[in-house]
């Protein structure tokens, strides 16, 4: 365990940086200021993380943790919490993009928040995000990722609301609040499960503060069956379930994906940085995170591998209908969300990482390229009142092609090979106990995807800046009342946006070599497990199957615990997984690989065509009703979910509960007391005379009763 | 004849008994503290002849107590009288039935 308190820092520069921007910044109201110290802040964390994740015994190569103590937080017990940072391969890898995206986003919001009034709010919440990601991903303890993970609730909640004066803002931030804590609710009832089975919520093992791991405690419990009883069971399996409730509202998966899309909201970097890049992708980390729990739970394996599947088809299907360029992003990210689920559901951790972080290259690639269209349009987001613009932003329009063509999955660029991973994963992979076609059919669910993702990004491509210049015209429906802007001529960013355009454009298109898959890198003589693997792969368990039969597999899978050197004369786990990987890629596979590779590049080139041939030249063609409605399913939670509890509220807890069972006990309890009072004050004359009468009556009523009774009930005064 | 224990006590019940009458049905302030030391001095009257017969002399001590108390009582009293009587000109207890003016 190498303790660093270098980790400390990365937190706490972002949050230094919110303090100042919200005590001094306000004050000042100087933009400069105010993107100095919030970039500075960010860029002190972002290299902190390359130098702890690279140097030589860094956190990508070490065996071990770098961790970080602060205090202990919470002592109860046997109960225990500490504030303690943890930077393993895993975390590194979420430390580095989320700081390193984060970074180029706050560059470009300086340029994009330009003139705001709340210019030095908007700064504050965008480091208090930087704050609490970080804090969630670097955490040691389930305890302590919980504080990120509401922490960054609250920023998407502030900074998706962060537009006062916009009528749809408060309501959005709103919904999204209350949909993360309907998922919140799964994972703190998952947190106190772990703690009861494991009595320990620490991922990793601290022997000099005798602190055991859950994750490892759970890792030798074995394999829980598979079948609905498993999930009401309260065991591992319950655990996995309780967890992926919460990743599901984090994350915006079927059922509650609907806050999402109402979160653009807010403005443009906050929907790059929190809603596409890094908050969103919080609910898979904590699925990997959780690995050791997960392939222990096939059921849950099964639910996660089959809602993310079923959200990635049915959030695309939504995308290619909206006319709301912001929209159709948000949908996109639904979608690919439920890719990196489904990867996890099917074993493929690694995958499913390699994904979120292309996905956070591209995707941030895109928001940011769609802000800078809606800033050069005058806030204009509606595609229909585009078209025609690459000739007015060069620079966002070559850029944005990148990001296009990277999340279409066309080689080279980064969604191409972490795609192409899921999908093969997928087809190749098997859940223990469930059907063997399950892999089949999500591999056609996720084929069918990728093409539908085709032909919405080129959709919005071309729409955005192929065809007509629809901006100037004012006959297009105008159901807004934006006419107006058709008025301005559009005009390319400031260099501060459009800097970070092209590192991100470079990094959609690069930054997936890291994780060529073998069946492609053998071509040109690569390592049987590319960089990516061989950095992930000892943190994560793999595959479910590969546990069954691998006796060892405990302790290979649980890197932390047991040195890489010897164990019991066997060689360490390095090459026993290469030789496992060797396995994995015999010459059959590996060909069915590279054709099933062909196919994906085949339904990429097949969507960006249809896309092409159908918006090319009807770029305001009608789509399906049914689709530009989002299937009606925020009508349907309305009427479902929304409806029903404002009724049961409105009629039934206030009106019949409150009013009439407490009000009433109260009020008819005041009632009796006037009442009383009202009958017995008619005692009271005011004359003196009859207050003495009922002296005497009452002496005498005494005196009666100890005649009447005799004089031994006075004993007690006699000794 | 000499007195018996008898006879006290039916003095004092009748000194008592007029107390309280007066107590009752007078409406001269003045009058009803009258009856009420007159209810006071009956009861001492009984402690007094108890504390004879029984040769207990701690009945003669407690009429020391009460007398203290009904000059306390009597000094309070007579000055609540005059404020009421400045108050409402009048020493008519009917009048005082009322606390607000």
């Amino acid at each position: 365990m190498g303790t660093n308190n270098l980790l400390s820092l990365i937190i706490f520069a972002p949050l230094a940086g919110a303090v100042i921007n919200w005590l001094v910044g306000r004050r000042l109201r100087n933009e400069r200021f105010i993107g100095v110290v919030a970039c500075a802040s960010v860029g002190i964390s972002t290299l902190i993380a390359f130098y702890l994740a690279f140097k030589p015994d860094g956190a990508l190569r070490a065996t071990q943790p770098l961790m970080d103590h602060l205090w202990t937080w919470i002592q109860v017990g046997t109960f225990r919490a500490d504030f303690g940072l943890a930077m393993d391969r895993l975390s590194g890898i979420y430390a580095l993009f989320i700081t390193f995206v984060g970074l180029l986003i706050h560059i470009f919001a300086t340029g994009y928040m330009h003139g705001d009034r709340g210019y030095y709010r908007f700064f504050a919440y965008l480091n208090l995000f930087m704050f609490a990601m970080l804090t969630l991903v670097l955490a040691d303890n389930f305890l302590l990722m919980f504080v990120g993970w509401e922490g960054v609730g609250l920023c998407s909640y502030l900074l998706i609301g962060f537009y006062l004066d916009k009528e749809e803002a408060a309501p959005a931030a709103k919904k999204a609040f209350i949909a993360n804590r309907v998922g919140d609710w799964g994972f703190v009832l998952g947190l106190m499960l772990i703690f009861f089975m494991t009595g320990s919520i620490s991922f990793f093992e601290k022997k000099a503060l005798g602190v055991t791991s859950a994750l490892t405690a759970i890792g030798n419990l074995p394999i829980d069956g598979f079948g609905w009883h498993a999930i009401f069971a309260g065991g591992v399996t319950s655990i996995a379930v309780l967890l992926f409730i919460g990743a599901t509202g984090k994350s915006a998966q079927i059922p509650l994906f609907v806050w999402l899309p109402d979160a653009m909201a807010g403005p443009t970097p906050v929907s790059a940085l929190i809603h596409a890049a890094t908050m969103v992708t919080a609910g898979v980390y904590m699925v990997v995170r959780c690995s050791a729990i997960y392939t222990h739970a096939p059921t849950a394996m099964f639910i996660v591998a089959i809602v993310g599947a079923a959200t990635a088809l049915f959030a695309a299907t939504i995308g290619i209908a909206q006319n709301d360029i912001k929209k159709v992003l948000a949908y996109s990210t639904i979608s690919q969300l439920g890719y990196m689920f489904l990867a996890c559901g099917m074993g493929a951790f690694v995958a499913a990482i390699l994904h979120v972080m292309t996905h956070a290259f591209f995707k941030a690639q895109l928001f940011l390229g769609s802000g800078s269209v809606i800033h050069g349009m005058h806030h204009e987001q509606d595609m229909r009142r585009m078209g025609g613009l690459r000739k007015y932003m060069p620079i966002t329009w070559l850029t944005m092609c990148a990001g296009w063509l990277a999340i279409c999955g066309v080689p080279i660029f980064a969604g191409f090979f972490s795609k192409d991973e899921i999908l093969w994963k997928t087809w190749s992979g098997q859940i223990a106990g469930a059907p063997p076609a399950l892999g089949k059919a999500l591999w056609f669910i996720g084929a069918v995807t990728a093409l539908l993702t085709a032909i919405y990004m080129t959709r919005l491509m071309v729409m955005t800046f192929w065809g007509n210049e629809r901006f100037r015209e004012k006959t297009i429906e105008d159901s807004h009342g934006h006419g107006s802007h058709g008025a301005h001529t559009p005009h390319e960013s400031p260099w501060t946006m459009t800097i970070p355009l092209i590192v991100l454009a470079v990094l959609s298109t690069i930054g997936g070599l890291v994780g060529v898959p073998y069946a492609l890198s053998s071509l040109t003589g690569g390592h049987p497990e590319n960089y990516f693997e061989r950095t992930l792969e000892p943190a994560v368990n793999s595959v479910p199957g590969e546990e069954t039969n691998a006796g060892q597999g405990t302790a290979e899978l649980h890197w932390l615990t047991p040195p890489p050197q010897e164990v019991d004369g066997k060689p360490a786990f390095a090459p026993a997984k290469r030789s496992e990987a060797e396995a994995v890629h015999g010459p059959a596979e590996i060909s069915q690989e590279r054709l099933f590779t062909l196919i994906s590049i085949m339904v990429a080139i097949t969507g960006i065509g249809i896309g092409w041939v159908m918006f090319q030249k009807q770029p305001l063609r009608q789509m399906p009703r049914l689709l530009e409605h989002k299937y009606y399913v925020d009508e349907i939670y309305d009427a479902a979910v929304i409806q029903p509890i404002l009724v049961i509220s409105r009629e039934g807890l206030w009106k019949l509960f409150d009013i009439g069972v407490i009000d009433g006990l109260i009020h008819s309890l005041g009632r009796t007391v006037v009442n009383l009072g009202r009958t017995i004050r008619h005692m009271q004359l005011g004359f003196v005379r009859g207050y003495a009468a009922i002296i005497l009556a009452g002496a005498l009523i005494i005196i009666g009763y100890f005649a009447y009774s005799g004089a031994h009930v006075l004993r007690f005064l006699v000794k | 004849m000499t007195p018996q224990l008898s006879w006290y006590l039916a003095l004092s019940a009748v000194l008592f008994t007029i107390g309280v009458v007066g107590v009752l049905i007078k409406r001269n302030v003045i009058s009803m503290f009258m009856c009420i030391e007159l209810m006071l001095n009956a009861v001492n009257l009984t402690f007094v002849a108890f504390s004879s017969f029984f040769r207990d002399v701690s009945g003669q001590l407690f009429v020391f107590i009460v007398m203290t108390v009904a000059a306390a009582e009597a000094a309070v009293g007579l000055g609540i009288i005059i404020a009421i009587f400045r108050n409402r000109e009048s020493l008519d207890v009917d009048d005082a039935s009322i606390l607000r003016l």
